[in-house]
């Protein structure tokens, strides 16, 4: 029996170098990186005082939505709605009038984050909690700190009717979400699922990270150049915010309303280390992982030598050579016949929950367009991949690309990996 | 405090929640806040708390609960503040 594929009809994405398919695809094509010091962090005395922020979400937002839903929005909910929206209408959908009383019943959502949002935690409910004033905390907080507050607030926005969900996973969320929204279609149980990841801009999500001394403290002064996945200078990720969602569609609905296809979702993984061989809960065990990237490709029906492009989690901290063996190892591609591998990152920093989501947006840009986007600051390539130099694109490469694949690693030693493949009917 | 001039308090601290704007263009004493301006109920808690802000007045939660119409909110406001 011939089983269900699935394929993109959308995508939306809010990125700290860009908002939008449109601005997102030439930022990634010009190597732009998003990564600005923030006089905040420097006020707080962070070891790192750069991000990936997102610049004018809010008056964009303004012009989209009504001022009593902002009112109840938190930038992570911003973010997702944002992008949601993008991929929505992108996929030929019309968002209808919530007095219609319209529901997509056979449309879902798996949207997840990887620490709501902390702003709203701190700057309202523990300080109006502390202070014996619960009840000025007002109606608005829940809906915003609650993990699913993304996939909420789509699914209302959409009318969305089948499972509307949010996954937590750490910094594997957005690609894990892919995954479960694809098996969902799958399994038969939806026809369209949105699916992705978003993470809100604050500073007391990063402020454990930075304790952890896993940011890039050196580059305080260029931030353009602090994200550096795979140089020998790297020396830990640049924290980031955004969303990605993308429309997952089974082939036949797709077909048969005639949504644009951007490509095909082959087929994934999600695995955990175990926690053992290497891994920990903040490192992965190299066998997860590989065990990780060779189940995608099965299921995507993939060989390991189809692979065109390698977008990786690439984070920019000690574990990139690691990783970049762990790809070598699993796809059986050695030095000198390895296929590209780039980092998103290297533009946009870690944008964590959102981060998985994000990269696969620029993944299925990077397959429809033809290209290759610059992994960019690694000239002083890390000397443990020299063997993999010519792999590296440091600026835009043009070809046509079948396949790349996706994958992401978070705390908690959990993988996820993905295979998009050029449509074909 | 004249009760057109706590109506039009009311009404201004009101518009933000309101999903329907339309009908605050013939808004009245008895127009209700979420059969007719389309206020989530869920919302009646943030107004309320910003009536004590504005006012400089304490509602005690029964009393919140009766607030069906703006004619409803002045009475209470206006009986507050004497």
């Amino acid at each position: 029996m011939s089983r269900t594929r699935v394929v993109i009809t959308g995508m939306g994405v809010v990125a700290p170098n860009a908002i939008g398919l449109a601005a997102f695809e030439r930022a990634l094509r010009q190597g732009r990186s998003g990564i600005v010091h923030l006089a905040k962090l420097q006020e707080l005395k962070f070891g790192c005082q750069v991000a990936g922020a997102v610049t004018g979400a809010e008056e964009l937002a303004a012009s989209i939505f009504h001022q009593e839903e902002l009112m109840a929005m938190s930038s992570n909910m911003v973010f997702t709605a944002m992008a949601a929206l993008e991929a929505w209408t992108g996929a030929g959908l019309e968002r209808s009038d919530p007095q219609d009383e319209v529901v997509h019943w056979d449309t879902g959502a798996v949207i997840g984050t990887g620490i709501a949002d902390l702003n709203v935690v701190g700057e309202r409910i523990v300080p109006l909690t502390d202070a014996g004033k619960v009840r000025r905390i007002g109606s608005t907080c829940v809906e915003q700190i609650m993990s699913s507050s993304v996939s909420a607030k789509v699914g209302g926005m959409l009318g969305l009717g089948n499972q509307v969900t949010s996954n937590s996973s750490a910094c594997t969320t957005g690609t894990e979400a892919l995954y479960q929204a694809a098996e969902r279609i799958r399994s038969g149980r939806a026809r369209r699922m949105l699916a992705g990841g978003s993470e809100g801009d604050s500073h007391y999500s990063w402020a454990g990270f930075d304790s952890m001394r896993l940011l890039a403290r050196k580059f305080n002064d260029r931030p353009e150049q602090a994200s550096r996945p795979m140089s020998a200078s790297a020396g830990g990720f640049v924290p980031g915010c955004g969303a990605g969602i993308l429309v997952l569609e089974s082939e036949e609905s797709a077909l048969e309303r005639g949504a644009p296809i951007f490509a095909e979702l082959a087929g994934g993984e999600v695995t955990c280390g175990g926690q053992r061989g290497g891994g920990s809960i903040t490192a992965p065990n190299p066998a997860g992982v590989r065990r990780c990237i060779r189940a995608a490709l099965a299921d995507a029906r993939v060989e390991g030598d189809q692979v065109d492009v390698i977008n990786g989690h690439l984070t920019a901290t000690f574990a990139d050579p690691v990783e970049v063996k762990s790809w070598s190892l699993a796809l059986d591609r050695r030095p000198g016949d390895f296929p590209w591998i780039t980092s998103t990152k290297s533009m946009i920093g870690h944008c964590l929950g959102g981060a998985g989501a994000i990269e696969s947006v620029a993944s299925v840009l990077m397959l429809q367009g033809g290209f290759v986007h610059p992994s960019i600051n690694c000239e002083d390539l890390h000397p443990e991949l020299d063997g993999f130099a010519g792999s590296i694109p440091h600026s835009v490469e043009e070809q046509s690309i079948d396949v790349v694949i996706k994958a992401g690693f978070g705390f908690g030693d959990v993988n996820a990996c993905l295979v998009f493949r050029r449509f074909e009917a | 405090m004249e009760r057109a001039a706590i109506q039009s308090e009311i009404i201004r601290i009101a518009t933000p929640f309101v999903k329907d704007p339309a009908a605050l263009e013939s808004v009245t004493e008895s127009t209700r806040l979420i059969d007719d301006l389309k206020v989530n109920s869920a919302r009646l808690v943030d107004i309320v708390l910003s009536f004590e802000d504005t006012f400089d007045i304490e509602i005690e939660d029964d009393e919140a609960d009766k607030i069906q119409t703006i004619g409803n909110a002045i009475d209470m406001v206006a009986d507050k503040i004497g």
